[in-house]
Formats: structure tokens, C-alpha cells, sequence
């Protein structure tokens, strides 16, 4: 076992963990963050993105004691009080459905407008490449994704 | 308590409005309840220990090391289940004859698929329960492995079951079939293939039992907690009213969640034997082997019509691959098509014949469309065939063959009664959206200049029967339960409503859609009205959510009950005004007095009186609230014209949709907002069969898409932007709607195929197999021009991927040499 330090959604955190243990299992069932969800075993699907450190990583592709010292954000703790505009514009346009992959999506797009404010539509696509949504077709993503960017999410 | 009220203002009417959803916060904000979320005190988790070969008998499994493994509660094999694990259950037996065979949840003496569960562990975490499965020994003796199902049918294949590998043959003949092929001035055949799919809800199954004291509560990743619940009791023999199964927020299912499955039956099992709840999660992987799959057919069709291009026959053959069971629905599926070939048009003949073919791989069942997509796909591109055969515009064809909109309500060659329909309507107006003749002149130039990238236009005008389904009809075609929906509305006494439904959302926005639904009905606001699923214990009765029913029936399911809600509130209104209830008049949300319209009663006013109940009339009962049952009278019948443009690079093979237009026709709306979602996810979906998807067994029956990096489920970067637009012809039910759930899929696949085969007709290619990868588009243009730039070996590959691409000319009878997963 391992000791490790690290802070979620504003919260400092330390617990023994196995050496093999991912960063998403530690969120999920060492932290209770159940907010960040599990789609696939092999870093395809992004359902399980969280911010580490601001940048945007798939959690199941972490173990936890890669994030010793780190500084985590998840969907639980994107907003500070209220909603962010990422996830009011993912309202605004419908751009979830069963919401599965909503916390990947909206933690991916966040890292996303960080590098770059105002992407085109094309630029939103390619930069939500590595997580897959089942049910909107992207249409509606793309679009919320444009409506935060638009309302300045970055600054 | 006055009997004189504030009239309240009019109300903008509920329906069509794009009301932003109920459902949202939870799920942006990451306090959902999926169901792996779930932990329960003392807890234990399961994990499988699963087939590593497509057919093999067991000779002995070993699980006693397993059960020294740290953390080990319980190891299992399937003969410590075999005195009480059943069946699983296939609800859809479609001729008398048919084989089912049994279909243990864990195998016991022989395995019939890569996948299937042979052995499981219980312990204290997930972890531990997955180190331990090494430390099970199971021997076995393979078998041949059988994987092309028209190999199968022939003497000489090896059988997946003691019966043989023919579970049915299904005939359905309308018409004078012989008469219309007959000195018919053109007949056309065609064989198309269905490749299978892999459903990929974002979710993967989950599975939580508790057993206190007799009584087990199952949360289930499903979308249909009441029909598990009745078929849980009859599997497991566990009295029914001692389940309770649970629905909790659930992550997507497109029909891959309508399933009874080995690992519910199992978690069941497990849980009593050891009085501990358990939990079981599956990983992406086990999912794509182990979740029933979709499609997989191949089609042999022909068309007989004459030369005005007027159809006078369709004749249908379907080699359906079951897989190696018969799950819930898996041999109804096909079935399902049989009804939509003929589709939008007029004809004088129809025949349909399908044969269900069993192999060792995953079974098939319901995939988003379930038969119809497969249906519609081939009547499609059949439709393209003959306008290019004719020389004509397919657009012409289709038109000189559908139904007309003053024929409704019109009796097709396949029985059905369509209710209402345009076809006239949606495809002018998609074609000017698409601005079609501009993209036509467009292709003449490109044509013309010998362009290197070619632009294909493809089509499809397509209908699909929706609104399963009168009970009577399933009763007809051998179904083993009703098409019913249930509702019921608790009047809460302050004024407030709770709406309890059978229908089981996953992600389809029922909480919202059904709040604007009542909220019309009952004149109560939207935000007042709380909307509950997914509970039989909250919601004791009900048939779930498929085939595009949600609405067309478990809304009217809503409105019945609303009905019933105002009836018995009309007679204690009456006792509150003190008139006689022949003389009030129901504006949504009060009752007036006739010629006296400021006395009145709200419906909360009402609701709080009967709460009280102190002055009701004699012999009424204190309750307003209401439940019903409603059984559709008919299928509904969306319909729609779908236009694609694709630019296919004739030097790479390499497709890109350059526009996609669809005009849908779903009747009357309730909330456009999520209408266009489901057009846009159904698209994706669609387009996804026609250009990425497919699930691929090699020889020896592994699956080799078995993770998402194999199986190609797209992204955002490689889908299009989509025009969506509706036309409106009301279905005939109170509330006019059709539903749009599978409307996308079904639509979409063939117009993207078409628009391929569009692009390449003047190099001689009339099919490209799906998915219509680079590789199988390049191949299918090397193949056409001679190999003049190919190699040898490239034209070999080439000759192979085209008979797998139907133009074996010995038809559909003839084993594909590459065992069907070129």
C-alpha cells in the first residue's frame, strides 16, 4: 500500500491506496466522487475525464498514485456554487440525454476552451475526439461548446 | 374553503414547446445514481470467469483454489447453479415449431460463444474478486466452431445445438406473388448484407441484489424493470411479489438494455445463497462480447416492376443469424422487418421468408430499429437499383410508387393500416433544403471532368411502424406478453401532482415530456408535476421502453388518466358549488359554472377538498387520483425523406458526408428540443452502420472488437452537422403523435450507402457492403476498373471482399469464403 496526498473539488485527501489502484476507482469508491463514471477500459470513451493539475485526463488511465500531490477537479466540483457555463450551455442546448458521458464531455470541453477561447466549430470536434456520446450525435455538444465559449467560459 | 376563485390566465399551451429538460441538473452536475454507484453494507462483488473458445464442452471446472484467495466470500461453477438457474427466457417462440433451446445463465455442460459465463468469484472488492479468477481451472474439449450461418444450414456443418442450426423458417406471403415476377419486364436482385452491431450505450451493465429476509430488490442498468421483474419470478421461481426491481438513472440502452440477462439471474442467486448483497459491473470489453448484438442479416430481395418503373412484386429472403441462443426477443427482431419492406409503396405481391440461423457467437436481439432498419435499408437501395436501371431520377421512382397523401389511411401489401402520412410533403421540402438539383448539376460537372473525388447523392424516403403495439396484434405474430402502457396521477392536496409512468425512461427525457403532457391535460403547471419511473414498487406496473413507444402509448397512457383525474374531480366540484355537475364546464385546471364563469374550482382547489373530505358528496370516495391502461388500436407511422451528400474520393476510398438533410414527419410534437436530439443521436447511430460499425469474429470465434478501440463508435470529428426540419400529419391518436426514437437510424444507413453507390454507378458499381470503410470503397473501385491499378494479390482480396458484397451469383445459399468477417 501506498500513501498518497491529493486534493479533490477544493478538498485534501489522504489515504493508503494500492499501488494498482486508478485514479478513477480512488475518486469513485476511496472519495465517494460517484459523479465521475466508467465507460470503457481502454482510454476510448472520456465518460471518466477529469481535470488534473487544470489539464484534462482519463481517469482510468491514471492510477492513483500518479496523482500523489495533485490537484483534482471533477464534475462535482467544476462549479463553484451554482452552475458552470459549460454545464448551463450543456443544458441550454440539450446537449445531453442520458448524461453518461456528460461529466467527461463537459471537463474535456473546459480543458479544451482553456487552450483555445474561441474554437471553430471543426476545432470543437477534433478537440472532443477521445470522448464518445451515444446518444446526441454531437450536434447539440458542439453547440453548447460554442454558446460557453461565446459567453466567455475561458475568462 | 371558497368556492370563488381567481380565474386563472390562459395558459400557453405545454405541447411543442421547447421546454429545456427536468432531468438535466442531476446529470450535469454529477449527482446521478447510476446504478454502479450503488453500495450497499457489506457489499461483495462478482466477477465471471468466461469462455475463451467459441464451442467447447466442459470436462471439469475447479473453483476450490479461487475460493482460498484473499478476500474470496464464495466461488462458483454453473453446477452449483443447475438445480435452480432455469432458462433465460425467450419471450418471441414465432412458429410452432421453432427451436428454442435451453439456455442456462451459466453454462454447465457445454459453451456456445466467446463470452459465455462458465465460473464466477464473490469477494470483498472488485479487485480481488478479478485476481481470483485465475485461480479457477476449467478444461474443456473444443468443438467446431460455426460462424457463417449460411454454412450452417448446410448438411455438412458442425451444429451449435443437438436440434440442429435451423431455429425457424418464417413465410409471410401477400398477393399473387408468381403473377407479378411473371413476364415481368424487369426484375432485379440484389443481395445485401447487415453486418452485426455492438449497441455501445455509454453505460455498461450494472447489477445490485439484495436479499433480506426473502425478498430481493434488483437495481438493474435496464430499460425494462417490469418485464424483468415478471420473468426474474419465472426464471428463478422467486414468488413475484418478492422482487422488486429498480431502474435507476440509466445510461443509454438503443434496445441492448431490453434483455433478461444471465448476469441479473445471477446476482439474484448469489445473493440469496449467501443473504449478502452483491454487486456486479461489467468492463467495456466483457460488454462488447457479452451485451446481445444487432443486425446481421443477409438479404437476398427482388423486385419485379414495370417498365414505367411501377413495382409489381417484392420477394424477400432473410438468412437472420440468432447467434448461439435465443434471448428475449432475438428471433421476433427480423420479424419486425417483415412488415416494413414494402414500405411507402404501392405494390401487387409480397413475399417474405425468413430463416433464423443459430451460431457460436453472441445471440442477436433488439438493436435501435430492431428489424426495421434492416428492412428499410434494403427497400432503399432496391428503390436506387431500379431508378438506375430506368435511367431515371430515384426520387421519380419513388414517387411514381408511394402512396399518395389523399390515400390515407391505406392498407399496405403487408397488412398495415398507415394512419396519415406525406411523402409528398417532407421530400419537397427536404429537397429544397438540400438544394438537390443544384448538387445534381454538381455531380453532372464532376462526372463530366472525371473528378477524382466524386459526389454521390443518396436517398431515403422512409416509414417505420412505431407505438408497439396492440396487444391483439402481438398476440397474433406469437408474442408472449401485451403492448400496453400504464399510467396513474396522485393528486397531492396541495395542488401539486405526482405522475407515475411504466414507461422507463434511459435518457429519453420522459420526465420532462410527460410533465408538459399533463400539464395541458390537468391545467397545472409544468413545474409543479413531478414525473416517477423506473420503481416497481413506485411503479407497479408498466411494459417499458422500446420501439419508439414511450410516447404514442405511454402518453396516452397519461392523457387516459387525466381524463379519469378531471371525471371525479368534476363530481366533487359539483358538491363544492353546490350545482349539479351537468352544469360545469372543464377549462384545463377549473371547473366554471355554466353562465356563472368567475365561481369555480381549481383542480388544487378540488384537490385539497378531497384531501380534507369533509363535505363530499354522499357514496364519493375521498381520492381524485386515477390510473390507466391503454392498449394502442394500431402501430403509428413516422415517415420522413432523407438526403446525404457524400464526396467519395475515388483514389483513396475515403468518404466524407458533405451535407445531410432529413425532414421527419413524427406527427405532432410535445417538445421539439428533444425531437431533435433523438433525430441527431439517431443519425449518428445510423451513419455509424453505414460507415464504421461493425463487430467482427475471427475464425475461431473470437470477437476482435471487443474494446472501443476495435469497435468503431464515432466521434464528433467524425460525424457531420445535420439539417434537420419536420413536416406535420397527425397519427390518429388523441395526441397525434408517432414517436421518434428510431426514426435516424432507420433512415440514415441507407441514405448514406446510396449516396456512395450513387457516386461511383458510372465506374459499374452497384453495392459497397457496410461499414463502408477506405479499404472496402477502394477495393470495390479497383475491382470495377479491371486492377488496372492493383496488384494480384489485391485483386484476390478484391474478388473475395465482392462476393461477400452480395454479387455471388449463386446467391445467398453460398458460404462466404472469408466466414463472413471480411
Amino acid at each position: 500500500m501506498a500513501e498518497i496526498t491529493v486534493t479533490v473539488d477544493g478538498v485534501k485527501y489522504s489515504d493508503h491506496v494500492e499501488p494498482r489502484m486508478l485514479l478513477v476507482h480512488y475518486l469513485r469508491e476511496v472519495v465517494g466522487k460517484t459523479g465521475t463514471p466508467i465507460g470503457c477500459d481502454t482510454s476510448n470513451c472520456g465518460a471518466c475525464t477529469v481535470l488534473l493539475d487544470g489539464q484534462s485526463v482519463k481517469s482510468c488511465s491514471v492510477l492513483a498514485v500518479q496523482a500523489d500531490g495533485a490537484d483534482i477537479t471533477t464534475i462535482q466540483g467544476l462549479a463553484n456554487g451554482g452552475l458552470h457555463p459549460l454545464q448551463r450551455a450543456f443544458h441550454e442546448e440539450h446537449a445531453l440525454q442520458c448524461g453518461y458521458c456528460t461529466p467527461g464531455m463537459i471537463l474535456a470541453a473546459s480543458d479544451l476552451l482553456r487552450e483555445n477561447p474561441h474554437p471553430s466549430d471543426d476545432e470543437i470536434r477534433d478537440g472532443l475526439e477521445g470522448n464518445l456520446c451515444r446518444c446526441t450525435g454531437y450536434e447539440n455538444i458542439v453547440r453548447a461548446v460554442r454558446r460557453a465559449a461565446q459567453a466567455g467560459v475561458s475568462e | 374553503m371558497t368556492a370563488q376563485t381567481e380565474v386563472p390566465e390562459t395558459k400557453t399551451a405545454e405541447l411543442g414547446k421547447a421546454r429545456l429538460r427536468k432531468e438535466d441538473e442531476r446529470l450535469i452536475t454529477g449527482q446521478t445514481n447510476w446504478t454502479d454507484n450503488i453500495t450497499l453494507p457489506g457489499m461483495l462483488h462478482i466477477a465471471f470467469l468466461r469462455s475463451p473458445y467459441a464451442h467447447a464442452r466442459i470436462t471439469s471446472v475447479d473453483v476450490s483454489a479461487a475460493r482460498n484467495e484473499p478476500g474470496v466470500i464464495a466461488a462458483y461453477s454453473g453446477a452449483d447453479f443447475a438445480a435452480e438457474q432455469g432458462s433465460l427466457p425467450c419471450a418471441w417462440p414465432v412458429t410452432p415449431d421453432i427451436v428454442i433451446p435451453a439456455h442456462p445463465p451459466m453454462a454447465v455442460d457445454e459453451v456456445r460463444y466467446v463470452g459465455e459465463a462458465v465460473a464466477c468469484v464473490v469477494a470483498r472488492d472488485r479487485y480481488a474478486a478479478a485476481d481470483a479468477l485465475a485461480a479457477i481451472e476449467v478444461d474443456y474439449e473444443q468443438l467446431p466452431p460455426v460462424l457463417d450461418m449460411r454454412a450452417a444450414l448446410e448438411d455438412s456443418s458442425p451444429k451449435v445445438h443437438e436440434a440442429g442450426n435451423k431455429s425457424f423458417v418464417w413465410p409471410f406471403v401477400q398477393g399473387d406473388i408468381e403473377a407479378a415476377f411473371r413476364d415481368a419486364p424487369i426484375v432485379l436482385e440484389r443481395t445485401f448484407r447487415q453486418q452485426r452491431l455492438i449497441a455501445a450505450a455509454m453505460e455498461p451493465r450494472a447489477v445490485v441484489c439484495s436479499s433480506v429476509g426473502g425478498e430481493f430488490t434488483l437495481w438493474s442498468a435496464t430499460q425494462i424493470p417490469h418485464v424483468l421483474r415478471f420473468l426474474l419470478a419465472v426464471v428463478t421461481g422467486i414468488p413475484e411479489q418478492s422482487i422488486r426491481v429498480i431502474a435507476p438513472d440509466v445510461g443509454g440502452g438503443f434496445g441492448s438494455k431490453l434483455q433478461v440477462t444471465a448476469e441479473e439471474v445471477l446476482a439474484v442467486l448469489i445473493a440469496r445463497k449467501l443473504g449478502r448483497p452483491v454487486k456486479w459491473t461489467e468492463s467495456r470489453s466483457e460488454g462488447n462480447m457479452t451485451v446481445h448484438h444487432g443486425r446481421d442479416q443477409w438479404q437476398r430481395i427482388r423486385i419485379a416492376a414495370d417498365s414505367d418503373g411501377r413495382l409489381r412484386g417484392l420477394d424477400v429472403d432473410l438468412l437472420a443469424d440468432m447467434g448461439a441462443y435465443l434471448m428475449l426477443v432475438t428471433p421476433g427482431v427480423p420479424l419486425l422487418g417483415a412488415f416494413m419492406f414494402p414500405a411507402i409503396y404501392k405494390m401487387d405481391a409480397y413475399s417474405f421468408k425468413c430463416t433464423g440461423v443459430f451460431t457460436t457467437k453472441m445471440p442477436t436481439d433488439a438493436y435501435r430499429g430492431a428489424g426495421r432498419p434492416e428492412a428499410t435499408f434494403a427497400i432503399e437501395r432496391m428503390m436506387d437499383e431500379l431508378a438506375a436501371h430506368l435511367g431515371v431520377d430515384p426520387l421519380a421512382v419513388r414517387e411514381r410508387n408511394w402512396i399518395k397523401h389523399e390515400e390515407f389511411p391505406y392498407t399496405t401489401i403487408a397488412t398495415l393500416t398507415y394512419d396519415s402520412g406525406n411523402y409528398e410533403a417532407a421530400t419537397a421540402k427536404a429537397k429544397e433544403l438540400f438544394g438537390y438539383d443544384e448538387l445534381r448539376k454538381e455531380q453532372e460537372q464532376r462526372r463530366a471532368s472525371n473528378d477524382p473525388v466524386q459526389l454521390g447523392i443518396g436517398i431515403s424516403t422512409f416509414t417505420e411502424m412505431c407505438g408497439l403495439a396492440p396487444s391483439r396484434v402481438l398476440g397474433s405474430l406469437a408474442y408472449g406478453a401485451g403492448g400496453w402502457e400504464h399510467a396513474s396521477i396522485r393528486m397531492l392536496p396541495t395542488g401539486k401532482v405526482e405522475v407515475v409512468t411504466g414507461s422507463s425512461a434511459h435518457g429519453q427525457g420522459h420526465e420532462t415530456a410527460w410533465s408538459q403532457i399533463v400539464a395541458d391535460q390537468l391545467g397545472v403547471p409544468f413545474e409543479d408535476i413531478r414525473v416517477l419511473h423506473g420503481d416497481t414498487q413506485i411503479s407497479p406496473k408498466g411494459m417499458d421502453t422500446y420501439g419508439s413507444r414511450s410516447l404514442a402509448v405511454g402518453g396516452m397512457a397519461l392523457v387516459t388518466a387525466c381524463d379519469k383525474v378531471v371525471d371525479k374531480a368534476k363530481v366533487i366540484a359539483a358538491g363544492m358549488l353546490e350545482v349539479s355537475a351537468d352544469d360545469l364546464e372543464w377549462t384545463p385546471g377549473r371547473f366554471a359554472v355554466r353562465g356563472d364563469p368567475d365561481k369555480g374550482a381549481t383542480i388544487g382547489e378540488i384537490a385539497l377538498a378531497t384531501f380534507a373530505a369533509h363535505n363530499l358528496p354522499d357514496g364519493v370516495e375521498p381520492s381524485i387520483d386515477a390510473e390507466a391502461t391503454y392498449d394502442p388500436d394500431n402501430f403509428s407511422f413516422p415517415h420522413g425523406t432523407h438526403l446525404c451528400a457524400t464526396e467519395v474520393d475515388t483514389e483513396t476510398g475515403f468518404v466524407k458526408i458533405r451535407s445531410y438533410v432529413c425532414v421527419d414527419d413524427i406527427g405532432a410534437v410535445v417538445n421539439p428540443l428533444i425531437v431533435e436530439g433523438q433525430v441527431h443521436g439517431g443519425l449518428a447511430q445510423g451513419i455509424a452502420q453505414a460507415l464504421y460499425e461493425e463487430a467482427v469474429y475471427d475464425d475461431d470465434g473470437n470477437l476482435v472488437t471487443s474494446t472501443l478501440a476495435d469497435y468503431l463508435v464515432p466521434s464528433a470529428a467524425d460525424l457531420p452537422s445535420y439539417v434537420t426540419d419536420r413536416t406535420e400529419s397527425l397519427a390518429a391518436n388523441r395526441l397525434g403523435v408517432k414517436g421518434v426514437g428510431e426514426a435516424g437510424t432507420i433512415a440514415s444507413t441507407p441514405a448514406v450507402v446510396n449516396a456512395i453507390v450513387d457516386a461511383l454507378r458510372p465506374l459499374g458499381i452497384n453495392d459497397v457492403e457496410m461499414p463502408c470503410t477506405p479499404e472496402r470503397v477502394w477495393r470495390a473501385i479497383q475491382d470495377a476498373r479491371g486492377g488496372e491499378q492493383a496488384s494480384a494479390a489485391e485483386q484476390h482480396a478484391a474478388r473475395q471482399s465482392d462476393q461477400t458484397q452480395g454479387h455471388s451469383p449463386q446467391g445467398i445459399g453460398t458460404p462466404d469464403p472469408t466466414g463472413g468477417v471480411a
